[in-house]
């Protein structure tokens, strides 16, 4: 099906500029024209992580004339598996700065704007608007849910992917073209039943098959070229090195895009994504203990029992002496009260603090009594007590 | 009836509705999609959606890694 390119008219390229994008010149459907519209192009990348490494990079070096880039995060050790627009030397620097620094070393003709700010509520339209779409490279749902809701109220497309472990997920979803997001997923998983990358890991080269779907899509819906990614979802493994295509189709009884829309402006999408282990109403905060508490309780005539609800793959980076696996999920089904001693004190600690937070929640509705959170987690472990072991 | 359910055979119950399968498999009614004969079958239709004996069915599991 035809479409009309996001972007009409271009900018008249230089005599080098010409040279640089011959070989995308010469192809029938882009032509010197076609590439004067991406330079007058205006993408806006939300994480310069995994998937904003590749789209960034092939962004730029396609000539999108303008890209902005949305990131509050400084680049880590662990991010630069996977996160190839950063590198060695940008550790601790903002990832806008060092995507920034990367994109001018690829094509100097591309204008970089950064947005070293969170996506919220409050930004997301008034930044959104100025862009033609936006690649949806995030990392956690609010953010994804409130992307797919500005990109509807505004009309924008929204080429959106997510990975974890070895499966990608990747489609467009538009307003009047097709679906959005929430026509497939209405709402969220449970929170803290599918993991983060942090949490549950993820191969670092699934960012380049995705991003890259992500580019290609983006760059087709600037130039109108070919049959756009809406009302597809491709669903990808590595393992089996498939591609599934499953169709979407607009649900008229969307909350956002539907008929009848019961989201008619941004809402707060951390408390609409809930926080694991998060109190249900008439319950309190869960207690908790400091990490140098910890240690001294451990170290008393009466230690209590330390459990580390974490996998075996985490555990075996780095692990406080003494801990006692018990899988969240065993929280979740009831198993680990088999094992919990109902007479002796519980301390109950993770990566940070928040699947132990619901753990300790979910033992204290089980009817334990002396039972409490590791704030921090192993992190503020290893921050503060043992730094020879790896974070992760 | 037979179904295939992320590639796997299951029994269920003659006229299972979509609602009814996710009941069946224990799985979270929310951050999943449901696939049937690989068209999404969106959320409003899950109660009146029924399976066809040998539909092949893919659970997708919504993932928020970036």
């Amino acid at each position: 099906m035809p479409f009309e390119p996001l972007v009409k008219t271009g900018r008249e390229l230089s005599g080098e500029e010409v040279t640089r994008y011959a070989r995308h010149v010469l192809i029938p459907g882009v032509g010197r024209d076609g590439q004067e519209r991406l330079a007058a192009a205006r993408v806006l990348v939300v994480g310069a992580g995994g998937l904003g490494s590749p789209a960034l990079l092939y962004l730029a070096a396609a000539g999108v004339g303008t890209i902005g880039v949305v990131d509050a995060d400084v680049v880590e050790l662990t991010n630069l598996h996977r996160q190839v627009i950063h590198s060695d030397a940008d550790l601790g620097r903002p990832k806008t700065e060092s995507a920034q620094a990367a994109v001018a070393r690829v094509n100097p003709h591309v204008e970089v704007i950064r947005h070293d700010v969170t996506l919220d509520s409050a930004n997301a339209l008034e930044i959104i608007r100025d862009y033609d779409l936006v690649v949806d490279g995030t990392d956690n749902f609010p953010t994804r849910y409130l992307i797919n809701d500005a990109c509807v109220l505004l009309g924008k497309p929204h080429v959106w992917g997510s990975i974890l472990r070895f499966d990608g997920q990747v489609s467009v979803w538009w307003k009047g073209h097709g679906p959005c997001y929430r026509c497939v997923f209405p709402e969220p998983p449970p929170p803290g039943v599918v993991p983060s990358c942090a949490e549950g890991g993820v191969f670092g080269i699934l960012c380049a098959a995705i991003g890259s779907v992500q580019s290609t899509e983006a760059i087709k819906l600037l130039l109108g070229l070919g049959e756009p990614l809406t009302g597809r979802l491709l669903v990808h493994d590595a393992l089996r090195q498939s591609w599934d295509t499953l169709t979407v189709r607009a649900d008229p009884e969307c909350p956002v895009c539907g008929d009848e829309p019961s989201i008619t402006e941004l809402i707060d999408y951390v408390e609409f994504c809930g926080v694991p282990g998060a109190p249900a109403a008439g319950e309190g905060a869960v207690p908790e203990v400091s990490v140098r508490q910890l240690v001294d309780e451990l170290g008393g005539s009466r230690p209590p029992l330390l459990v580390d609800v974490r996998g075996t793959e985490e555990r075996a980076i780095a692990s406080i002496p003494g801990a006692v696996p018990i899988h969240l999920d065993r929280f979740r089904s009831g198993d680990a009260w088999g094992e919990l001693p109902r007479d002796r004190r519980v301390l109950i600690h993770c990566k940070v603090g928040g699947r132990s937070a619901e753990a300790t929640r979910l033992a204290l509705r089980a009817g334990y009594v002396d039972v409490a959170n590791v704030a921090g987690g192993v992190i503020a472990y290893l921050r503060e007590i043992d730094p020879s072991q790896p974070e992760y | 009836m037979n179904v295939i359910v992320n590639g796997e055979e299951r029994l269920v119950p003659p006229d299972t509705t979509v609602a009814g399968l996710v009941a069946a498999l224990d799985l979270p009614s929310r951050g999943i999609a449901i696939a049937l004969d690989r068209v999404i079958v969106p959320r409003s239709l899950w109660a009146s959606e029924r399976l066809s004996p040998g539909a092949e069915v893919e659970i997708v599991t919504a993932m928020q890694g970036g």
